[in-house]
């Protein structure tokens, strides 16, 4: 079953005025139940406008939006109900911290639920422990965190509603490699270890190759595809033309298919680009 | 949505309107509202708004837009409306009870209701048709005679352009703060006021915080690029006069020559 289902989704933003913007134009999808699907498009291709779609931030100008099987606008639905089971992370979420104390920021979102004080604290550490923040920063000012600490703190109160879908937008966005890499492991490590389904919208395709099962490519507010990772590599000369970079490895790959070799463009792992290379160098003998 | 309120919006564009020097443009809005209440009787309103009318058409403003620039006002207008058809004396058309509907009442209603509505097209139409930026600079120097008696002009009009300025970045912040806050269950439609009140919190505190973030760069950014005030400052595009403004204020005169005939023909409807 689906999580989330997405039939003919339209949205324009101040539509009849001078300033009228088609930002998605009839998307059609579905997201698995606990799937890691990477989202990945070039600037302005309508990713933040598609995922504020699935917990009913945005509203579609025509379309349908299913969470759970259900009709998220129709009639008599509690639209703030979708906020608890599918949780965004904002681009440069660290901007809507407010709290006096990192946990009681954490604790907004279960608070807003309606939980015990029990449930709440156990939720609050939970979600920090995932997040990698250190127990005693939990009382600290969170205008007092270094910037990668305000972005944990911000991610945390949001895994801290435990939603079924967790979206991610942006969310290695200004942070160093090392502090890149340590965050996004955490994401997969929540993924494998609670079960839920994880979006993640980025703008490099190492990322998303690393850590996602499948792949969504937006494009001028478009689905231009969705699918397994190798099969969308596979695709790189469409990727190329939309004005998407590719993994460095996979780049190699493609220079050799344009030199004449019979090479298989879709591997982009260390471990399966090494392999076809050796491959190769058995085919061609050189 | 707050991004979609018209009044006061810039809409760039290439027109003779939109080339006009801004500094004409706001004199003649002033004489234009000036000449609506020298207006009055209907003829001569009708006369006056023809002004903006005709400079609506030539800035190619969508006919859209400049009705979205009085629509919101017309609850107000109505009211007015309503006011003055009760309580103009004057010969009844109909008569019952309390109620006492006049011809003058009927034409006052129909004047108080034009000028509003006039009014705001000659307002918007100046700020659709130039930027925020050029507007200050325009009332600077059309201001520049008080600095002889020593009115801060060149800091009033960089305090005016700095909130300009910030004003879309402020409204596009907010509507991003309030979403994250809405994405983690805020609840800002129910409850008491009191309640309401506690739900802006999420959303101010944020709001300042960056706010004043932004007002520190930007010092930090002025500072850096050596801005010490107005002394000694030039400019430079300096704004001249061109025919194109010659043309509009003959327009304009022809418009006021029109609405004193009408006055002067058909007499004031605020007799009574
Ligand atoms: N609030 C808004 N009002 C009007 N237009 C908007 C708004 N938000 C986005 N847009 C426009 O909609 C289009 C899609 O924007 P969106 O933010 O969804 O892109 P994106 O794929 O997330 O881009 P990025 O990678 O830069 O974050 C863009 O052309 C953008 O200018
Ligand atoms: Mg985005």
């Amino acid at each position: 079953m689906s999580a989330i289902t997405v039939r003919q989704l339209t949205h324009i933003y101040s539509p009849d005025t001078p300033f009228k913007q088609v930002a998605l134009n009839e998307v059609s999808l579905d997201i698995q139940k606990g799937e890691f699907l990477g989202i990945i498009g070039y600037t302005g291709s309508g990713k933040s406008t598609l995922i504020q779609h699935f917990n009913g931030l945005l509203k579609p100008t025509s379309g349908t939006v299913l969470v759970d099987g259900e009709d998220i606008w129709k009639k008599g639905y509690d639209i703030r109900s979708v906020r608890f089971k599918v949780g965004l992370v904002f681009q440069y979420p660290e901007y809507q911290l407010f709290e006096e104390t990192v946990y009681k920021d954490i604790a907004f979102g279960p608070k807003n639920m309606g939980l015990s004080t029990e449930e709440i604290d156990s939720r609050v550490r939970e979600a920090a422990e995932f997040t990698g923040l250190a127990p005693e920063l939990l009382q600290r000012s969170p205008f007092e965190l270094s910037g990668g600490q305000k972005r944990r703190a911000a991610i945390a109160g949001v895994m801290a509603m435990r939603p079924q879908v967790l979206i991610l937008d942006e969310l290695a966005a200004g942070l160093d490699p090392k502090g890149r890499n340590k965050i996004l492991n955490q994401i997969k490590e929540y993924h494998s270890k609670t079960g839920s389904t994880v979006l993640l919208v980025s703008h490099s395709m190492e990322d998303i190759a690393r850590y996602s099962g499948r792949v969504l490519v937006m494009h001028r507010g478009s689905l231009l595809m969705l699918d397994e990772v190798s099969k969308v590599f596979a695709r790189a000369d469409e990727l190329v033309k939309t004005g998407l970079d590719l993994p460095e490895l996979t780049k190699v790959l493609l220079i050799l298919q344009q030199r004449g070799f019979p090479v298989n463009t879709s591997a982009y792992t260390k471990e399966d680009v090494r392999a076809e290379l050796l491959r190769l160098k058995g085919v061609t003998g050189c | 949505m707050l991004r979609d309120i018209t009044l006061g919006q810039y809409i760039p564009g290439d027109s003779v309107v939109h080339r006009m020097d801004p500094r004409m443009k706001i004199l003649l809005t002033l004489g234009f509202t000036v000449i609506l209440f020298v207006a009055n009787n209907i003829s001569a309103v009708v006369a006056a708004g023809m002004f903006p009318l005709v400079a609506a058409v030539f800035s190619h403003i969508s006919y859209n837009v400049i009705v979205r620039s009085f629509k919101p006002l017309l609850p107000f207008i109505l009211f007015t409306v309503i006011l003055n058809l009760f309580y103009v004396g004057g010969d009844p058309i109909v008569e019952f009870w309390v109620i006492k509907i006049t011809w003058q009442g009927l034409h006052v209603s129909a004047i108080m209701s034009l000028r509003i509505i006039f009014m705001l097209i000659g307002g918007s139409l100046l700020t659709f048709t130039t930027s925020p930026i050029l507007l200050t600079d325009a009332i600077e120097r059309l201001m520049g005679p008080l600095k002889k008696i020593r009115v801060p002009v060149h800091e009033i009009a960089m305090m005016m352009t700095i909130a300009l300025r910030f004003i879309p970045t402020l409204i596009e912040e907010t509507n991003k703060i309030m979403n994250a806050q809405k994405a983690r269950g805020a609840d800002m439609e129910q409850g008491n006021l009191v309640q309401r009140i506690r739900a802006l919190i999420p959303i101010l505190i944020p709001l300042f915080v960056s706010a004043f973030k932004r007002a520190d760069e930007l010092a930090l950014a002025m500072e850096s690029r050596c801005y010490t005030g107005g002394e000694g400052r030039t400019r430079m595009k300096v704004m001249k006069m061109s025919a194109r403004d010659g043309w509009a204020s003959l327009c304009f005169l022809v418009s006021v020559g029109l609405v004193i005939a009408c006055n002067i023909r058909f007499g004031s409807a605020f007799q009574y």
